[in-house]
């Protein structure tokens, strides 16, 4: 965190300041171990393990937070009879298909559930096709409402005993012998985690990519959420699970979706064949039954069909329901890439984007750019994604010659964030206004100035068409002021228009409760209504921070309806008391208003005059349905999962997997990876062998990689400013004493690290901060390096996003870029088509050259048979 | 102070007259200063405005301001009022007015050519016009009416990726705009 | 006790320089390295600030230290120092976690997976920490620099900070060894560029103060090691801070430059650092190379300047 997040770091450094203890789990000891009172390093990808260990730790010694975990989460509720452990098949769940590598989730529900409601509105193949975990997110999960209960935790079949079975083995002997981390260091954190949760005190946990970018990313912070639910400190001040998040803006790009599988607000874009209507579509959202606010997602999505297609959406057609474009699986942006090495892609729009040294498999990244027909690169600089067909390193081995390279490239020069106003949506779900300080330089322009202008010109060239394909375009509501000499749209008016207003008299909506679902209002997305409340832009509040209460309630607003921390109703007890004075935040007041408020430092995440005494009527769903004891809203039973029945693809508990990429045998189950990963196995995205598999030992070391403070991920922000760019002028590799003796490596010399897809070469930094690790009984050498560099900017290097292959989380397809085997050797890597002959060279004695494809499935019937990794069909195309 | 008030760079302003007219034989505080020390001010003084702004690097969302004088950006430091903040900011956001007045920022429209080995000047406009045509003839090209007997309505011939970066309102608009066309590839840092 | 216009011991270096009873407090820096996280920010808000160039672009290869050292191009310096020792009572895992790996001089392989070293205080590594610290100008109490600058480019100013007049400066050179810390510096580069062969150093941003803001370092620093204020009141806080830090185990702090008493009669800048100042490249024993000067201007005159530079620089040795 004191890497990545400076100056968010201050708060830890003040909460250690007044005797918080920090405790610092790494594979290296970095700038932030190094304020960290205790530092545990561990084993690349072993985080399940460790946290594992520590709900072990919780459920052994009857540490949890019994009152809260009865009636805040589902650890009371039984499941189906049918449903079996990874405990009980070696790694794998039950409804687990070995030829589809996916599992049918039927057995998994919660007890007394009719048979044909079993499963999910989707199968499973479909859902993982389409990253739809992101949409449980927050959709909550569409689980009855009234599930059959033990309030004892007795009965066997209660989540809490399938939990407390599950992790039995994950003691801390096993932590240690996976994670490579001594059983004091362990016990050490257990201690301290549960010492410092329940009704007096709270317990945060803070991750970032760290957690997410792994074949098994979603079910980390899913174990970090257990945990959290058994000790209590979910929707509590100083508690919680927050995602330290990288950029300045990507929690709005994530709830304002530039995402293939998303729409504003979270609302999933319709799926071929499954949401073939308006209806189809809602109640695919709804789940009619379920508790929750998303019971009135009718609203949300005509309020955007209106924000999108005006008065031309009615509520005769559907409003425009059609115009939609239908998914029909991967559309990530991995499987992107690999279809414009295939020629299936015409056109690349780059946003601020640098793929070409930022995402996983830069070959692949450059080689997919250099065939197109054209390529429109919008930054502050001239990066490598634009300058990839003449000086990339495909350029020098000869794999890219500019002369045969088709691709057009327009690299359109952009606006600043002085240059343009507009919101940026931070960590915490806050929206900030931002003033224009200037006017851009030059032919600079913001992205509202191009897409708006684009738009324009587009439907100019289409008017008069009457092709039903273009009605969708020429049909768009696509009207907005213009400002200043350049034409530039009003941003004030766009985020109006995301806010919502009523169609008739344009008054802005205060609050998504507004939203009607006739069409007479309109918004673009609901969680952001209410940044216009009153008509007032909320985003732009500035009450200095000295002059309001800690939680800051009027400097700038975050969605939804401006509450700070969600769920907040769990701060109170089940009578609606706080937990305790020390930790009030959210309670319910008997005396205020006609028969008692919500009330407290924040604005309450519950209706505000809902008691805590309400009962649901028999028989009710949506809103009605949340009694005045369930305070998770969003999921259709009101309650944390603890155990989740349906929404994930890899199952409903985590459990320890080794990476796509390890050294070593799972210790644990005779399922070596995630079964259900996905994988685009061909010539191009070899992977390292792991056992079982033969010649693993041919990257015998484990690395990864992070940021520096001094850069910014892919480097277009620091490595073209000088005063960044001296900071940290050169790629480097960071290696323990022991590891540089054992392949002669010296400081400041140059190595290079090989995988089955390049070699990298950097500086070599021989540090104590990095120590082998014994695991299993042999010692393991872990590498780290920084992935900033790439070919252009002030300061130059290889891109360790280079080394990194193609596999991904199931649930959300983001790529495992945590964690990979690798060799070190001394000196500088060779050059041009020698480098191409050097990785092949590993590839064979690897053996995973030409066609050879690797079994994904070690355990169980289908066990070791060659997986080609990629079943989604081949998207028919007009190509 | 105030010695040097006025005076132009005499030999009345030498540091020898002053020091042995002043409270400063020998030469060491107020007797030495020059008029140019007497007259300066902080430039977020003399600014013409400031604008409220958060850092753009990433999402801790520190507070900035913007110092503005003859419409050039002359400081960016922390907003003490930010809660999240306090004032303060780490070496990126530190370096934010390097960022935006670095001299290796593009300001004009670059364009390489298919088969061509070196960019070539191109006008804003005629860029645009060039990129509406070929957005048009990709998605014309690669229009999808069915995948199988199911409607789509799409186009697999367009990508994006980006928007982690940008604001809000403009991930509005590149959204809408994309999904009217018929565009789905549309991706951004949150899957990376 | 020093008298008036003293060169040496305690005194209120504005009051000393001339400046009337009505002048502002002494302001100054404590930095704090216990919680310094070594961001650079100072580093960077200076140089923009200062309009300081980026010109090393060079690696170390010296832990995270790419800007070598302070000089004209370099008022902030972030030094990076990992050492073989524990801080305080932090447990760094690193000792603990050590493995045999069958090198000489350790133990044989136990076999045992989840026996590790840590409970072997002869087996495997030595402990660790990683000690980050925020250099700068020390605006002394006693500042030889200044003491020796022919032109009066170096002045004292009513904050008693010690600042460069670029105007005035005619770049001779004789504050460069003159500085017991090797802190000031001519600035080398391209003919025409900015200050080029000007002395430069921090003023402790001479301009912010005049306007009642905190000097951009210190305005920037996340974690408030580096604390701005009123050299007075920052000693109270130094003083408590290390109170603090003993009591919590960490019996190596220590304060460096706070004492009036010491060579420089005090700096102005001073530091808490956690081991000997020399781990930080800086001077154990300070003494401003002017402490004599008046006595050797009657006896020998200017030409004691250049055996003063000479001894000057014997303090430099690490940092050049």
């Amino acid at each position: 965190m004191a890497e990545a997040h400076p100056v968010g770091f201050q708060w830890v450094m003040e909460a250690k300041a007044r005797g918080a203890t920090v405790i610092h789990v790494d594979p290296r000891f970095t700038r932030t171990s190094a304020l960290a009172d205790t530092f545990v390093p561990l084993r690349v990808g072993t985080d399940i393990a460790f946290l594992g260990g520590v709900i072990n730790y919780v459920l052994q010694n009857g540490l949890d937070f019994r009152e809260y975990v009865v009636a805040y989460t589902n650890a009371a509720v039984i499941v189906s009879d049918d449903y079996q452990d990874t405990e009980d098949l070696d790694g794998l769940f039950s409804g687990f298909d070995p030829a589809t590598r996916t599992y049918d989730p039927a057995s998994w529900q919660y007890a007394g559930r009719d048979s044909a409601q079993d499963g999910d509105d989707q199968d499973h193949v479909v859902q993982r096709e389409t990253a739809s975990a992101l949409q449980h997110e927050t959709h909550g999960i569409g689980v009855e409402s009234d599930p059959p209960r033990d309030e004892t935790l007795q009965h066997p079949r209660c989540v809490y005993q399938i939990l407390k079975r599950h992790f039995a083995r994950y003691t801390p002997e096993l932590v240690s012998q996976t994670c490579g981390v001594s059983t004091e260091a362990f016990l050490e954190v257990a201690r301290a985690f549960t010492e410092n949760s329940g009704r007096d005190r709270t317990t945060a946990l803070v991750y970032s990519v760290g957690w997410t970018q792994h074949s098994v990313g979603v079910q980390y912070i899913r174990t970090g959420a257990i945990l959290q639910l058994l000790l209590g400190n979910m929707g509590r001040p100083g508690g919680g699970i927050m995602a330290l998040r990288g950029h300045a803006s990507i929690q709005g790009s994530t709830d304002i979706p530039t995402l293939f599988n998303l729409l504003p607000g979270y609302l999933p874009m319709p799926t071929a064949g499954v949401d073939d209507s308006l209806d189809d579509w809602l109640d695919g959202i709804s789940h009619p039954g379920s508790k929750g606010y998303w019971a009135n997602a009718r609203a949300y999505g005509v309020n955007l069909l209106k924000a999108y297609w005006g008065d031309a959406a009615t509520a005769e057609n559907d409003f425009c329901f059609d115009y939609l474009p239908r998914i029909t699986g991967d559309h990530g942006t991995y499987r992107t890439v690999l279809d414009m090495i295939d020629g299936k892609v015409k056109g690349y729009f780059l946003l601020g984007q640098n793929p070409a040294v930022g995402s996983a498999h830069g070959k692949a990244q450059r080689l997919g750019m250099a065939n197109l027909d054209f390529l429109v690169v919008r930054d502050l600089f001239e990066i490598e994604s634009a300058t990839f067909w003449k000086n990339s390193p495909e350029v020098e081995t000869g794999e890219i010659v500019p002369q045969e390279c088709r691709t057009e490239v327009f690299l359109m020069p952009a606006a600043s964030h002085v240059e343009k106003e507009g919101t940026f949506t931070q960590t915490q779900r806050m929206l900030q206004w931002r003033e224009k300080a200037v006017e851009p330089p030059g032919d600079c322009r913001s992205e509202l100035w191009f897409f708006y202008h684009l738009g324009r010109l587009i439907r100019e060239r289409l008017a008069g068409s009457t092709a039903e394909r273009d009605r969708p375009l020429l049909d768009l509501a696509w009207d907005y002021p213009m400002l200043g000499d350049t034409d530039d749209p009003d941003a004030e008016a766009v985020l109006m228009e995301i806010n919502g207003y009523d169609v008739a008299t344009r008054r802005p909506l205060s609050s998504f409760t507004e939203m009607k679902a006739d069409g007479s209002t309109l918004g673009g997305c609901w969680i952001y209504t209410g940044v216009f409340a009153d008509g007032v832009n909320q985003a732009a509040r500035r009450t200095p921070g000295s002059e309001q209460s800690y939680v800051a309630p009027e400097w700038g607003w975050a969605w939804p309806a401006n509450r700070r921390t969600l769920y907040n109703r769990a701060s109170a007890d089940p009578q609606g008391r706080p937990w305790s004075e020390r930790k009030a935040y959210v309670w319910w007041d008997a005396s205020r208003g006609a028969a008692g408020e919500w009330t407290g430092h924040d604005v309450p995440d519950f209706e505000v005059t809902k008691p805590p005494s309400y009962r649901a009527p028999a028989g009710s769903d949506g809103v009605e349905a949340i009694e005045g004891v369930d305070p998770f809203i969003m999921q259709g039973d009101g309650k944390g999962s603890l155990f989740v029945p349906k929404g994930l693809i890899d199952g409903p508990l985590p459990t320890h997997y080794e990476p796509v990429e390890s050294p070593f045998r799972n210790p644990i189950h005779g399922q070596q990876a995630n079964p259900t990963r996905k994988e685009y196995s061909r010539p191009a995205n070899r992977l390292n062998p792991s056992p079982p598999e033969p010649h693993a030992e041919v990257f015998p070391y484990v690395f990864t990689t992070s940021r520096l403070t001094e850069h910014h991920t892919a480097g277009g922000m620091s490595r073209y400013v000088g005063r960044l760019a001296e900071l940290q002028p050169e790629m480097f590799v960071e290696v323990s004493p022991e590891l540089a003796a054992e392949r002669g490596l010296q400081n400041g010399g140059w190595c290079h690290v090989v995988t089955a897809r390049a070699a990298v070469e950097g500086r070599v930094l021989v540090t104590d901060r990095l120590s082998p690790l014994r695991v299993e009984g042999r010692v393991i050498h872990q590498v780290w390096l920084p992935y900033h560099w790439g070919t252009g900017g002030m300061v130059t290097g290889d891109s360790a996003n280079d080394l990194f292959g193609i596999s991904l989380d199931p649930n959300v397809l983001i790529q495992e870029s945590k964690a990979g085997t690798c060799d070190v050797l001394p000196g500088r890597r060779p050059t041009g088509r020698d480098l191409l002959a050097f990785v092949e060279g590993y590839q064979r004695r690897s053996g995973v050259h030409d066609d050879h494809a690797r079994p994904i499935v070690t355990v169980g019937p289908g066990a070791q048979a060659p997986d080609d990794g990629d079943e989604t069909p081949d998207p028919a195309g007009g190509t | 102070m105030g010695i040097g008030d006025g005076l132009s760079r005499t030999f009345l302003s030498w540091p020898v007259v002053r020091q042995v007219t002043g409270a400063d034989p020998l030469g060491r505080g107020p007797a030495a200063r020059s008029a140019h020390t007497d007259g300066l001010t902080a430039r977020t003084e003399t600014a013409d405005r400031v604008a409220r702004s958060v850092c753009p690097y990433c999402a801790v969302g520190c507070g900035q301001l913007v110092y503005v004088k003859d419409e050039q950006v002359v400081q960016i430091e922390g907003d003490p009022d930010s809660p999240v903040s306090r004032g303060r900011l780490c070496p990126k956001g530190s370096a934010s007015k390097n960022l935006v007045t670095s001299p290796l920022r593009q300001t004009t429209v670059r364009y390489r050519a298919p088969f061509g080995t070196e960019w070539e000047d191109l006008e804003l406009d005629v860029a645009m016009e060039m990129i509406a045509d070929r957005v048009v003839k990709a998605r014309d090209d690669t229009w999808q009416e069915l995948d199988d007997d199911k409607t789509v309505r799409r186009t697999l011939g367009i990508a994006s990726l980006g928007g982690a970066t940008l604001d809000n309102e403009e991930n509005y608009l590149i959204k809408k705009l994309f999904t009217a066309m018929g565009a789905i590839q549309i991706e951004n840092q949150a899957r990376i | 006790m020093a008298g008036k216009h003293s060169l040496f011991g305690p005194v209120d270096p504005a009051a000393d320089a001339g400046y009337g009873e009505d002048h502002p407090p002494r302001m100054g820096f404590f930095t704090d390295t216990s919680i310094c996280i070594g961001c650079k920010a100072c580093e960077v808000a200076c140089k923009e600030w200062n309009d300081v160039p980026a010109t090393h672009f060079d690696m170390l290869g010296s832990s995270y230290d790419n800007s070598l050292s302070l000089n004209a191009n370099q008022w902030r310096h972030v030094a990076f120092i990992e050492q073989a020792k524990p801080l305080g009572e932090q447990e760094s895992g690193l000792r603990r976690q050590a493995v045999d790996l069958g090198m000489p001089g350790m133990a044989p392989p136990d076999g045992a997976s989840a026996a590790h070293a840590g409970q072997d205080d002869d087996a495997g590594r030595p402990d660790f920490r990683w000690l980050m610290s925020s250099d700068v100008c020390k605006h002394c109490t006693h500042a030889a620099c200044l003491d020796v600058c022919p032109t009066g480019s170096l002045f004292r100013t009513e904050f008693g900070t010690v600042v460069v007049q670029d105007d005035i400066c005619n770049g001779c050179g004789y504050c460069v060894p003159a500085c017991p810390y090797g802190v000031i510096e001519r600035r080398k580069g391209p003919e025409g560029a900015k200050n080029v062969g000007i002395a430069q150093k921090c003023t402790l941003c001479y301009d912010r103060l005049g306007a009642g803001s905190t000097p951009a370092c210190a305005q920037a620093c996340p974690t408030q090691s580096i604390q701005f204020g009123d050299v007075d009141e920052l000693r109270e806080r130094a003083d408590a801070r290390l109170a603090q830090l003993h009591e919590a185990g960490t019996t190596d702090a220590r304060l460096y430059g706070h004492d009036p008493e010491d060579g420089v009669g005090g700096a102005g800048a001073f530091f808490l650092l956690l081991d000997e100042p020399e781990v930080y490249g800086l001077p154990p024993d300070p003494v401003v190379t002017t402490k004599d000067l008046p006595h050797m201007f009657n006896r020998a005159g200017v030409a004691a300047l250049t055996l003063l530079a000479g001894a000057a620089l014997s303090f430099l040795g690490r940092r050049r």
